[in-house]
């Protein structure tokens, strides 16, 4: 047992923590194991051969999501009673991953949790709007209360899914003297009168799924369809933020992990100079930062996923799996076609797309840049005197 | 008909993996190497399944002999919809040495012993090719056989199975209980959904020896060595029909 240096209390909470579950990172429980084999035959069959059309199509894998569902994979970690798989987010976690893999479009919202820590039961597939840009305290559309309905103003940009949801979960300002205390969360299904949507934006990447503007020109829902309790909005949208980053980092696994089975594949068949290139160095150099660069941020991804699972403090972790899962989905890709040469940049292998795939997951959900603010905050939390 | 089902799953090295023969040529490595269910076995589980959710049979039982590993597969077939496993432990030598006939005995034993109205094989496992198990057990058990089944029908209390054979299709009608192996065409095996994967955890294995059954698995069958096959080498290219015809009578070929 090695000498553990204690800084804070917090560290020894953590380290206490990591030493028992160290075994679960290092190996998955059989039960997820199984999930996460399940995940791959179905990546492997059904959405790997259809990936590069999506893409070309820019269209809705329709058929696949419902699969899914069937499967119980959009509602993993929602309780058995609510018709969920009583899963935990370890097990959400590897199978977005494998998923992710095969087409990373699969951008899942797959439950709600409000404030109160109650499920939102929810028959259909809807997105979820947080859209503020980095100013997420910022919220400028506006809601105000008309006798027994709620009527919401403004415009929400870059709304993933929008044009397939049924549903939306929208953040309104309902007390603008509050600041980001004043902000509300309101469901309202689609289509809805008072709710329409802009074009659909010509994405560089995961273009099958859809993104367009919401724009809310005096929509009047129910007041009881506000999420949680008044001004709470803010809340609920951080803590889904800190979950949604733990499914963007395993996304972007799914994505540097295709990249690196596609440059490790390739490099045993391309020949040149008289062998297979992965005798190269240079090829093997590469393979290998790819590869540690996708480990490290799994193993960081399961960690923040097993933390919130035990109902730990995880924002610090869920941030850091976000970004270097992106940055390492990034750097893969870019690797890949680098490794691949010319049929990197053509359209037969899957290469360009996991390029263009992998640039969104940098950006959303917090881009990188407010990742390293999150952590950063939370590392001089730790050292306040 | 309201018996009950025995599924028989084999674990074998996955498909997609290239296979290596161990340096000394007794057998393939498998040290390491990525294991699942034999998908000929993964379809017989499919209309087990299949079966019980027509409500015609109405317990589905997972079996697998080898080593403790082989609870892993019998663990997927649950996920699938098998509602227990019997997991008949075979180990080391022995396992290495275990063939379709010792296989056959320990099946014919517990379709017995589990008063089995079906037993359903996958027609034969990728690693060894053998297609002998479903045969041997059902003269051991004296049952009628419907091997290279494409379709299986309950008609009354017959069934009636579409045969995947050389000239074609073959349909027979055969009494229950009854041996069926099934073929690639049988069914689509599903995807095991998470709560099903979560169900599995709570159904029961249970755990026996060959002995337990007093079956004899010692092997008439030695090994004597495992090559890889001959390397495939290069071809030529000849410019005519003449070249053609001129290069294989030197070979010898016509």
């Amino acid at each position: 047992m090695f000498k553990i240096f204690k800084r804070n209390k917090y560290d020894s909470v953590v380290l206490h923590f990591i030493m028992a579950k160290l075994s679960q990172l290092a190996e998955l429980p059989e039960t997820h194991q199984i999930l996460r084999q399940t995940c791959r035959d179905y990546a492997d069959r059904e959405l790997s051969p259809i990936a590069g059309r999506l893409d070309k199509e820019h269209s809705y894998p329709g058929k696949q999501i419902l699969d899914l569902g069937a499967m119980g994979v959009m509602a993993i970690e929602v309780p058995e009673d609510l018709g969920g798989a009583g899963m935990d987010y370890l097990a959400y976690s590897v199978a977005m991953e494998e998923i992710s893999r095969g087409c990373a479009t699969f951008v899942f919202i797959l439950s709600l949790y409000v404030s109160e820590g109650k499920w939102l039961k929810c028959d259909s597939f809807f997105t979820l709007i947080v859209g503020n840009g980095s100013d997420a305290g910022a919220a400028s559309t506006l809601a105000h209360q008309e006798g027994d309905e709620w009527v919401l103003n403004g415009t929400k940009a870059w709304i993933t899914n929008s044009w397939d949801a049924s549903a939306t979960v929208v953040f309104a300002t309902t007390d603008k003297k509050l600041k980001h205390k004043g902000i509300s969360a309101f469901l309202i299904p689609m289509p809805h009168p008072g709710l329409s949507l802009g074009k659909k934006e010509d994405k560089l990447g995961i273009r099958a799924s859809s993104t367009a503007n919401i724009i809310l020109e005096d929509c009047r829902i129910p007041l009881s369809n506000m999420l949680g309790p008044r001004g709470a909005g803010f809340k609920i949208a951080m803590q889904t933020l800190d979950s949604g980053r733990i499914g963007i980092a395993s996304q972007a696994l799914g994505i540097a992990q295709a990249s690196l089975d596609c440059a490790a594949d390739y490099a045993h068949k391309r020949c040149a100079f008289g062998s297979p290139i992965g005798k190269l160095q240079g090829i093997q150099f590469k393979l290998a930062d790819m590869a540690v660069a996708i480990e490290s941020a799994r193993l960081l991804t399961w960690k923040a996923a097993s933390l919130r699972d035990s109902q730990k403090p995880f924002t610090k972790e869920a941030a850091m799996a976000k970004l270097a899962a992106s940055e390492a989905a990034t750097f893969c890709s870019h690797q890949a076609i680098q490794i691949l040469g010319g049929m990197g940049y053509v359209t037969d292998m899957p290469a360009e797309r996991h390029y263009r795939d992998a640039r969104i997951t940098e950006i959303y959900e917090g881009t990188s840049e407010i990742q390293r603010l999150v952590i950063a905050g939370q590392v001089l939390k730790e050292y306040q005197q | 008909m309201t018996g009950r089902v025995l599924v028989g799953v084999k674990r074998v090295i996955d498909y997609a993996v290239k296979i290596r023969v161990k340096p000394d040529q007794s057998g393939v490595v498998t040290d390491g190497v990525k294991h699942s269910m034999n998908p000929f076995c993964e379809i017989a589980v499919e209309e087990a399944v299949k079966m019980k959710e027509k409500k015609l049979i109405k317990e589905v039982v997972a079996v697998s002999c080898g080593p403790q590993q082989a609870q892993e597969t019998i663990r997927t077939a649950l996920a699938m919809g098998a509602d227990r496993g019997i997991h008949v432990e075979v180990t080391g030598k022995d396992y290495e040495n275990l063939g379709p006939l010792q296989v056959a005995k320990i099946f014919a034993a517990l379709a017995k012993k589990e008063e089995a109205q079906l037993v359903i094989l996958g027609k034969q496992a990728i690693d060894d090719d053998c297609n002998q198990t479903g045969q041997m057990t059902a003269a051991l058990l004296d049952w009628p056989q419907g091997t290279f089944a494409s379709e299986v029908t309950m008609e009354g209390d017959k069934l009636k199975v579409v045969r995947e054979i050389d000239g074609g299709l073959e349909t027979i009608k055969i009494n229950i209980p009854a041996v069926l192996t099934a073929d690639l065409r049988l069914n689509t095996p599903r995807y095991a959904t998470l709560p099903n994967i979560m169900k599995a955890k709570k159904k029961k294995i249970a755990n026996m020896k060959p002995a337990d059954l007093s079956v004899d698995i010692v092997s008439r069958l030695e090994v004597l060595k495992v090559e890889e096959p001959p390397q495939r080498e290069a071809g030529m290219k000849v410019e005519t029909v003449e070249d053609l015809v001129a290069k294989l009578k030197e070979g010898g070929t016509i």
